[in-house]
């Protein structure tokens, strides 16, 4: 009954191709939109439940946020091109490192040429930006070898770039403006003199950030750029002979995923950890977000931030559980609990759909469709 | 200067015509004196054979003779260790897959190579992905040139669609269509690329007799409509006697026949390589 479709008829292929056909999926995606955008900041700036303190925005939307754009850009690459991936860490990693290199002022001493080069801080969005940039540059490069070997051989391959980038930023101290910690602060967040400091501001610069990603990243996977990585991912070969050019369709699918990836790396560092270690960007985080990508389901947009919410938000409600029903269990206990009901659930899920998420949603709502009816 | 008025001025030659009035070119691929081995195994040796403009060109042979291998030399999948290939009058030693598809080559294969993840409309749209020259730029706005690109694009496939009859699968994934539909899809794919030369990979295996009607109807609608030259191997000899212009017949490696159906069909090696001789 929540769809009815009967009367909806479309008369122009723009119409038809639009991301949300129906116009009940449309007005949902409005009004989703009003209540983050609107909605969420005057909750929180109200202290009204379920935004009463900090917490909810600084410890689970933020992160959740950030991630779910990490996961776009991993889908982009593992889902839509096919090349399995381990390095997404590292690219988080060059997007933070470069954003921070930006941000902060680019001093580089070419004593043997006897001349410098010196670049002034740049404001924050610039280096946000330029940081994705930089992490597009590193993907074309460590892409390369995907022309050659494909499946798990590639991913053992990602995984050199993750552990050379993990290398780099933890012994080369130019890139950590020679901080003897190894940890590096960010540069303070100001949009043209306005400063965010607020949680509420700091939500509200992710999401603008990760609405507009996912747009574009929407647009590029229903384009003719889409459906030349899906064609390389379903038979290489056949695209090949159809006239799409492997180099060029796997190369884009690395750049515009590390660029997405290096952005929300820099996001990570700057707005969520404000300072950090390049252990923040380790092989974990590369697996976190694959398991996001494949739980939330391969392939699709929506199921990169049902990936995120899943592996991000699960752990911290489960934790939650006994202390909200005063069950007297010890905070030690609770952790390892929360690792084995992960796990478990992540079984059963992969089990009951592995296509994800994504999947299980389109068939819900295929159901409600027809609902009260079978077919 | 004394004109003849009723004399067309300059006249080029007339086109050869068939008896069933469709034009005839000149030739448009050939083939010269190709050989190709895997290691020690000889998949074709020697073989020199033409398409002209036009024409439904079938190429047949028994199990192993080669048919396959041919049709991914020349479309640039293999590159031959000998020989040559002339297409549209620029000679090569070998294709590349690029270059084969941008000239015009377009091609459905034996085993079905569809894109599963994809539905039928994104399958056949993908055909067009040479048609389509907006930037990524411009693609991530999906606005302006890109979206009128997008829609102009998505006409011309679902003329490919009506054509085909196949409106009511439009968007359901191509994984989960019947096999004789899927067929059906992968030739949907292979016409977006508005190709001038079709080469078809046992259109017909595996279809019962009704859907071998239908996809001889679209075959012959293509040659005859649009003009498309169409190499195709099949081994239905009912079928290939019927819709081909000429037959090219192949035996390990070997030509052994070419010529009209009627002729093949005579030709004492060809019997033999089909019956078999007895000794």
């Amino acid at each position: 009954m929540l769809y009815r479709e009967a009367g909806q008829f479309k008369t122009t292929y723009s119409a038809d191709m639009a991301i949300f056909p129906i116009r009940q999926d449309r007005i949902a995606l409005y009004a989703l939109l009003v209540f983050v955008f609107i909605g969420v900041p005057l909750l929180a700036r109200f202290q009204i439940w379920p935004l009463g303190s900090d917490y909810m925005l600084r410890a689970i939307l933020i992160p959740f946020l950030i991630l779910s754009l990490a996961a776009i850009g991993v889908n982009i690459l593992i889902g839509y091109c096919g090349q399995i991936s381990l390095g997404s860490g590292a690219f988080m990693a060059i997007g933070a490192y470069s954003a921070y290199k930006f941000g902060t002022g680019i001093h580089i001493p070419l004593a043997w040429f006897g001349t410098e080069i010196s670049i002034a801080p740049l404001p924050l969005i610039v280096s946000i930006l330029l940081g994705g940039l930089m992490s597009a540059v590193v993907g074309i490069l460590f892409g390369v070898p995907s022309l050659r070997i494909k499946g798990l051989y590639l991913a053992v391959a990602t995984l050199a770039a993750q552990f050379f980038f993990d290398w780099v930023f933890l012994r080369v101290q130019w890139f950590t403006n020679y901080a003897p910690s190894g940890s590096v602060n960010a540069p303070e967040l100001s949009i043209f003199g306005y400063l965010i400091n607020s949680p509420i501001e700091r939500y509200v610069l992710c999401l603008t950030f990760v609405t507009v990603f996912a747009l574009i990243a929407k647009n590029l996977v229903r384009g003719n750029i889409g459906r030349q990585w899906m064609a390389i991912r379903d038979m290489d070969i056949a695209a090949e002979l159809m006239g799409i050019r492997p180099l060029y369709a796997k190369l884009t699918a690395f750049a515009v995923s590390s660029f997405i990836v290096g952005v929300a790396g820099a996001l990570w560092a700057f707005v969520y950890l404000g300072s950090w270690e390049p252990l923040a960007f380790n092989i974990d985080r590369s697996l976190q977000l694959l398991f996001m990508v494949i739980i939330g389901g391969l392939g699709s947009i929506l199921g990169s931030f049902l990936g995120a919410a899943f592996i991000l938000i699960l752990p911290i409600m489960l934790d939650q559980i006994p202390h909200a029903l005063g069950i007297p269990v010890g905070v030690e206990t609770v952790s390892h609990l929360v690792f084995v009901v992960t796990g478990s659930l992540i079984c059963y899920l992969l089990i009951v759909e592995p296509h994800g998420f994504a999947r299980l949603w389109s068939i819900t709502k295929e159901r409600l469709r027809l609902w009260p009816y079978p077919y | 200067m004394n004109v003849d008025v009723g004399q067309p001025i300059a006249a080029e030659p007339a086109p050869e015509r068939n008896p069933d009035g469709r034009a005839i070119g000149d030739v448009m691929l050939a083939v010269e004196n190709v050989s190709l081995a895997f290691g020690g195994v000889k998949a074709i040796s020697d073989v020199s054979f033409d398409i002209r403009k036009g024409e439904v060109r079938a190429i047949i042979g028994p199990n192993g003779a080669g048919k396959t291998s041919m049709l991914n030399v020349i479309n640039g999948f293999y590159h031959p260790q000998g020989g040559t290939i002339t297409f549209k009058g620029t000679r090569r030693h070998d294709m590349r897959p690029y270059i084969a598809a941008s000239q015009g080559i377009s091609r459905t294969f034996q085993n079905l190579a569809l894109f599963k993840g994809m539905s039928t409309l994104d399958n056949i749209m993908a055909g067009r992905a040479l048609k389509m020259r907006r930037g990524l730029m411009w693609q991530a706005l999906r606005w302006g040139p890109a979206l009128n690109e997008e829609i102009r694009n998505r006409e011309a496939v679902e003329k490919i669609i009506d054509f085909l009859e196949i409106q009511h699968i439009r968007k359901a994934p191509v994984g989960k269509l019947p096999y004789g539909l899927q067929k059906r899809v992968e030739l949907g794919r292979a016409l977006a690329m508005e190709p001038d030369l079709l080469l078809l990979d046992e259109p017909m295996a595996g279809m019962n007799l009704e859907e071998k009607k239908d996809m001889s109807r679209y075959i012959l609608t293509v040659n005859d409509l649009l003009g498309t030259t169409i190499a195709l191997i099949e081994h239905d000899m009912g079928v290939v006697m019927d819709i081909s212009d000429r037959v090219v017949v192949l035996e390990y490696g070997r030509k052994i026949a070419d010529g009209t159906p009627d002729e093949v069909q005579r030709d004492q090696r060809v019997i033999d390589a089909y019956l078999g001789i007895s000794h």
